[in-house]
């Protein structure tokens, strides 16, 4: 991430500077090659947004709206997009078929190595996919744009179930809370205390499976609970679990995209968003109001899709 | 006291980790793909020195412990505590010795020291990185032998006991490495 952003231009030295340029250009045309034969069109939607998201793990940058006192509407705040899932799902509802951005995209995060608060960001999304045909498309991607050793062994898919039965020998969604506090409590030493059973799924992710995923090769994580599906459809699996056919990809540990198989369902929207709004205040964050063109798009009909954001600087970092 | 939200969180800032003052060695921001942040922070407890891994929730906020270092002069001790005198407002403070430990073995009368204060009362000390003390007590020293050859024990003033040459006599100065305690030179 740190790779490009003016935000720290300190990162680029001049010793290898070509080279670090290149290898950006050659991947960000060997990006567009792979989409051109595969007929995606590449589109441009808005950075700049009359509503932030109501994720409550996402906080949007915002810029003072310097047309405050021509409009109507008085809006003190336009908000920088933290992808441009939105905007390119309301041209899917319009009818544009499949189509790819690359774009910047920013969050209002803490920087570390593995975050910074701008970023160059692939999203695209594939009408009547579903999540295995996306994960599909995503290796076939990879294969034709990163030649490291490691895209030659294949790829694993993994369900999140699995994974923590593989690597904590728990079930994630038969354990209660308490019960996974208790066991989160004794691999990792924590200062808080929190009554939200993601908290400590999140917690057991991040830090003891998280780093041992893609080590062999790429690893997509599927299947996520119900509860953390964000804007993907929901189903029950064999064991009867509610679970989200969401996606993560990860190499050497690092998170490098995220997939859905998109929700369409209009109510279903409307009623994620207000969870999003009850866990905002939950954790003390202030609510958000919800995206009314981008409801309106729904409403219009979203088509049957498959849709993925990828970190294009984390695939420089690989 | 004041209070520090994790995106204030770096090396060197001084937290109430369950009672004890505690220092930031390292902070790590960790997030999984799309959920909560955590800060996963390694920290040293300022009393035990033990060093150890918490994670906190991003977002959280945590007390700050009112914990600096002062240059202040030894004076003495007597049975129980350790005293030490502020250069410039001539505060005189004891030290229990659990705040000295094991820095007792190289105090000397006015020699100058970092006191840790922790809400105005020491926390640790710290010597100077090379102190002067007298060998009380030592093996006659072999004449002649000034260069090569073995070791043996000496005790110091204080009650430290050293490693020396052999040629070392009782009465004399010596120089002492405080971080390792060893022997360095004559004075």
């Amino acid at each position: 991430m740190i790779e490009t952003t003016g935000a720290n231009p300190s990162a680029l030295s001049s010793s290898n500077v070509q080279q670090r340029l290149t290898r950006r250009a050659n991947l960000l045309a060997s990006i567009r090659h792979y989409f051109d034969q595969q007929k995606l069109l590449e589109v441009e939607t808005p950075q700049l947004s009359n509503f932030p998201v109501t994720d409550p793990q996402l906080e949007n940058l915002q810029v003072e709206n310097p047309r405050l006192n021509h409009q109507a509407t008085r809006q003190p705040w336009l908000y920088l997009t933290t992808s441009p899932e939105y905007q390119m799902k309301q041209l899917l509802s319009l009818g544009s078929g499949s189509i790819y951005q690359i774009c910047k995209s920013f969050r209002h995060e803490t920087p570390s190595p593995k975050h910074s608060i701008e970023f160059t960001m692939l999203e695209w999304y594939r009408v009547d996919f579903d999540m295995i045909d996306l994960i599909n498309d995503v290796t076939g991607l990879l294969k034709k744009t990163v030649s490291e050793p490691i895209m030659a062994e294949g790829i694993e898919i993994l369900s999140y179930r699995e994974a923590f039965l593989r690597h904590l020998l728990i079930d994630p969604f038969t354990l209660s809370r308490e019960q996974l506090e208790d066991f989160a409590r004794k691999k990792v030493d924590c200062h808080f205390t929190n009554q939200d059973k993601d908290i400590w799924l999140d917690l057991l992710m991040s830090h003891c499976i998280e780093p041992l995923l893609g080590q062999q090769r790429p690893c997509f994580l599927i299947d996520y609970p119900a509860s953390q599906a964000a804007l993907a459809r929901i189903e029950i699996d064999a064991q009867g679990n509610a679970i989200a056919k969401r996606f993560e990809l990860y190499i050497k540990g690092i998170e490098l995209a995220n997939g859905y198989h998109e929700l369409a369902d209009y109510d279903q929207h409307i009623r994620r968003f207000e969870q999003d709004n009850q866990r905002r205040r939950a954790l003390g964050l202030s609510t958000r109001a919800v995206d009314q063109p981008f409801l309106e798009a729904i409403k219009l009909g979203l088509p049957n899709c498959a849709g993925v954001a990828l970190g294009v600087d984390r695939l420089l970092l690989l | 006291m004041a209070t520090y939200s994790t995106n204030e969180f770096k090396n060197g800032l001084k937290l109430i980790i369950d009672g004890d003052p505690c220092n930031i060695v390292e902070n790590e921001v960790v997030k999984p793909g799309k959920g909560q942040a955590f800060n996963r922070v390694r920290l040293k407890n300022l009393k035990t020195g033990r060093a150890w891994e918490k994670t906190f929730k991003s977002g959280e906020s945590v007390e700050g412990a009112d914990v600096m270092d002062t240059d202040m002069e030894y004076l003495y001790c007597d049975d129980e505590f350790w005293y030490f005198m502020d250069p410039i407002s001539f505060e005189q403070i004891p030290a229990s010795l659990e705040a000295v430990a094991d820095a007792k073995l190289y105090l000397k009368e006015q020699d100058s020291c970092v006191v840790t204060l922790w809400n105005g009362a020491p926390l640790t000390v710290s010597p100077p990185n090379f102190v002067e003390l007298a060998v009380v007590e030592t093996d006659p020293g072999l004449k002649g032998d000034t260069a090569q050859g073995g070791t043996k024990p000496a005790t110091l003033s204080t009650g430290a006991v050293v490693r020396v040459p052999l040629f070392i006599d009782q009465g004399e100065i010596l120089k002492i490495d405080t971080r390792t305690g060893e022997y360095v030179s004559r004075a």
